[in-house]
C-alpha cells in the first residue's frame, strides 16, 4: 500500500486548510471587534448620548442628534418597508405559483442585490430634487426600499413553514382565505416575521452611503421631517475621515454604539428563532 | 374564485405590485437622470480617462477599472477562505460546533460597512503600510509593486473588501453542499476515497452552485462603498500597482455627489450610478440563475 500514504497526507492537509480558513477569516472579526470596544470604550460616557457635537476642541460632545436622527430613519423605514413588505411576502406564499408572483420574487431579490449608494441615488431623484433640499424623508425613503426586500423574502419563507393542517382548519370552519391568512397563518408565523424585522432594521440602522446625500448631515438638533437630519453612521463617517484627534474618538464610540445594536439584535434573533424552532418540534 | 378572496388577491397584491414598481422606477429615475450625460458623452464616457468636473470633462474608464479589479482581487482572497469554511462547516466540523460557527461568520457580514472602513483607516492601512515598506526593492521594481507606500489603496481595499465577502460567499457555498445527496459522499467512500477526495467530489457534484456563490460574492463586492471609499485612496487612475490609490464607481458617487455642482456633473455620477445598477443586476441574475438550476437538477431528495 505504498501509494495509499500521500493520498492520506494530502486529505490530512486538506482538512487542515479548512479548519485554517475558519481562522483566517474569524481574525480580522476578533480583531475589528477588539478595536471598537477597546477604543470605543474610552469615549463612550453620558454625554455621548445627551450632547450634540461640539467644535474641536472643546470636551464633552456628543451624538445625541444623530442617535435621534438614526432613530427616526430607521422608523420611517420601518412605517414604509414592514407593511409593503409583509403583505407582500403574505401574496409570494399566497399565490407561489403565479406568474405575477415569480416577477415580484425576482423583483425582492434584485432589490437586495442593489448597491446600496444605488439606491441612495434613486431617492436622491424622486425625493431630494424635486424638493429642492436634502430631507428626513429622503432618508427615511432610501433605508425604507432596502428593508422591504428582506421583510418580504423572510415573510414569504416563515409562512410557508406553518403547518398546512393550520391553514386547512381555518378553511374547513369557512373562513375566508384572507380570515384564514390573517388570523391563523401570520400570527403563527409572527415570532419569525419579527425577528426578520428586527434583523432588517439592525441592517440598516449601519447604512451610511444611502443616507449621504438624502438625510446629508447636520450639526444641530432636529427633528424635522423636511429638514436634513444627523445620523450615526453619517457622523462617524465625518469624524472618521477628519484630521481631528478628538473627532476619532467620537467616531470609534459611534462605532461601538452600531456595533452593539447589531450584536444586540443578533442574538435577540438567535435566541428568538431557537424558541419557536423548540416550540415547532415539541 | 369567490369574490373575497378576489379582493383579498387584489389588496395584497397592489402591496406586491409596490415592490416591483420600486426596482423599475429605480431603472427609470437613473436613466432619467443621466440622459444628459448619455446624451453629451455615449460611449466614450466609459473609454476616457479624464475626470476633470471643472473643465467638464468626465472619463468613467478609472472607476470602473477601480471596481473591477478591486472586485477580483478580493474575489481571488475571499473565494478559498469561503470555500474552506463552507467545507468545514458542512462536512468536517463536529456538530457542537457548527452553530456558535454559523453564528460568527453572520456576525462578519452583520457589521456595518462604515465600522470595517474606520477600522481600515486606522489599523488595516497602517498595518498595510508597514508590510509596503518593509518589501524588499527588488520586488518594488515590479509593476505590480510600484509607488510610494502609501498604505491607503487598492491592496488595502481588496483585503477589506475580501473580509466582508467572505460571509456571503461561505453561506451560499454552505446551503449548495447541503443540497448534495449523501450517495453521492457514501459512494466515493466505498471506493476507498480519502476524506478529501469525497469532499472533492461533492463539490464538483455542487460546482454550478458553488461558482453562482461566488458570483453572488462579486456582486457584493462591486457595490460595497464606504469601507473601500475610506482606504482605496480615491484617486482616478488606471493602475495595475496594488499599492496605487485608486478609484471606484461606487466611491466616486459617495465622494462627489454632494458637490456636483451644475447638472452635467450630477447626471455623469447618476451615469455611473446606472451602470452599477446594471452590472449588479446581470451578476445577481446569473448567480441566481446557477443556484437554482444546481436545485433544480437534484432528484427531489429522491436519494436519500
Amino acid at each position: 500500500m505504498r501509494t495509499a500514504a500521500p493520498r492520506k497526507v494530502l486529505s490530512a492537509l486538506f482538512v487542515a486548510a479548512c479548519g485554517l480558513s475558519v481562522i483566517l477569516a474569524l481574525i480580522p472579526l476578533a480583531f475589528v471587534l477588539f478595536f471598537v470596544v477597546s477604543q470605543g470604550i474610552q469615549s463612550l460616557n453620558l454625554d455621548f448620548f445627551l450632547h450634540n457635537p461640539r467644535p474641536v476642541g472643546e470636551p464633552g460632545g456628543g451624538m445625541a442628534n444623530a442617535i435621534v436622527g438614526t432613530l427616526m430613519l430607521t422608523g420611517l423605514a420601518a412605517a414604509m418597508a414592514v407593511p409593503i413588505g409583509i403583505f407582500s411576502g403574505v401574496y409570494l406564499s399566497e399565490y407561489r405559483g403565479s406568474r405575477f408572483a415569480s416577477a415580484v420574487r425576482f423583483a425582492a431579490d434584485t432589490l437586495n442585490g442593489v448597491p446600496s449608494i444605488v439606491i441612495g441615488v434613486f431617492a436622491y431623484g424622486v425625493a431630494v430634487l424635486p424638493l429642492r433640499h436634502f430631507s428626513t424623508l429622503a432618508g427615511g425613503l432610501a433605508l425604507g426600499i432596502m428593508m422591504i426586500p428582506i421583510i418580504a423574502r423572510t415573510t414569504e419563507e416563515l409562512l410557508l413553514l406553518v403547518p398546512h393542517a393550520l391553514r386547512e382548519g381555518a378553511l374547513a370552519l369557512g373562513a375566508t382565505r384572507a380570515r384564514a391568512v390573517f388570523s391563523v397563518l401570520v400570527p403563527a408565523a409572527l415570532p419569525g416575521i419579527i425577528t426578520g424585522v428586527v434583523l432588517a432594521l439592525a441592517r440598516i440602522a449601519g447604512e451610511t452611503a444611502p443616507l449621504l446625500f438624502t438625510s446629508f448631515n447636520n450639526r444641530f438638533f432636529s427633528t424635522s421631517l423636511t429638514q436634513p437630519i444627523s445620523s450615526i453612521t453619517v457622523q462617524v463617517f465625518t469624524y472618521a475621515i477628519s484630521p481631528y484627534e478628538d473627532w476619532h474618538r467620537q467616531a470609534w464610540a459611534g462605532a461601538l454604539v452600531l456595533v452593539s445594536i447589531v450584536l444586540i439584535c443578533s442574538v435577540a434573533a438567535r435566541v428568538a428563532t431557537a424558541r419557536v424552532a423548540r416550540i415547532r418540534t415539541q | 374564485m369567490r369574490s373575497p378572496d378576489l379582493g383579498f388577491r387584489v389588496s395584497i397584491g397592489a402591496f406586491a405590485a409596490a415592490l416591483l414598481l420600486v426596482v423599475i422606477a429605480i431603472g427609470f429615475t437613473l436613466a432619467n437622470d443621466s440622459w444628459l450625460s448619455l446624451q453629451k458623452f455615449g460611449l466614450n464616457f466609459w473609454r476616457t480617462s479624464t475626470w476633470n468636473p471643472v473643465s467638464g470633462e468626465f472619463g468613467a474608464l478609472p472607476f470602473i477599472w477601480g471596481t473591477l479589479y478591486s472586485s477580483v482581487l478580493a474575489l481571488l482572497i475571499a473565494t478559498p477562505v469561503a470555500l474552506g469554511i463552507a467545507v468545514f462547516i458542512s462536512e468536517l466540523c463536529p456538530r457542537m460546533l457548527r452553530t456558535p460557527l454559523v453564528f460568527l461568520t453572520e456576525l462578519l457580514a452583520a457589521i456595518p460597512s462604515i465600522v470595517y472602513g474606520l477600522w481600515g483607516i486606522f489599523v488595516l492601512v497602517p498595518a498595510v503600510r508597514g508590510v509596503e515598506t518593509a518589501m524588499p526593492a527588488s520586488l518594488r521594481t515590479l509593476p505590480l509593486f510600484s509607488g510610494p507606500p502609501l498604505g491607503v489603496g487598492m491592496f488595502a481595499a481588496a483585503l477589506i473588501l475580501a473580509v466582508m465577502v467572505v460571509p456571503f460567499t461561505s453561506a451560499v457555498a454552505r446551503e449548495v453542499l447541503k443540497t448534495v445527496p449523501e450517495t453521492q459522499r457514501e459512494a466515493a467512500y466505498a471506493l476507498g476515497a480519502t476524506r478529501f477526495e469525497a469532499i472533492r467530489a461533492a463539490i464538483f457534484f455542487a460546482r454550478t452552485g458553488i461558482i453562482g456563490a461566488v458570483m453572488l460574492g462579486f456582486g457584493r463586492a462591486l457595490g460595497e462603498t464606504m469601507a473601500v471609499t475610506m482606504v482605496i485612496g480615491n484617486n482616478p487612475q488606471v493602475a495595475l500597482s496594488l499599492f496605487a490609490p485608486q478609484y471606484t464607481m461606487a466611491a466616486v458617487i459617495a465622494n462627489e455627489f454632494t458637490e456636483a455642482a451644475n447638472a452635467l456633473y450630477l447626471s455623469a455620477l447618476v451615469e455611473i450610478g446606472l451602470v452599477l445598477f446594471v452590472i449588479t443586476l446581470a451578476v445577481n441574475a446569473l448567480s441566481r440563475a446557477l443556484i437554482w438550476s444546481m436545485a433544480r437538477q437534484l432528484p427531489s431528495k429522491a436519494a436519500a
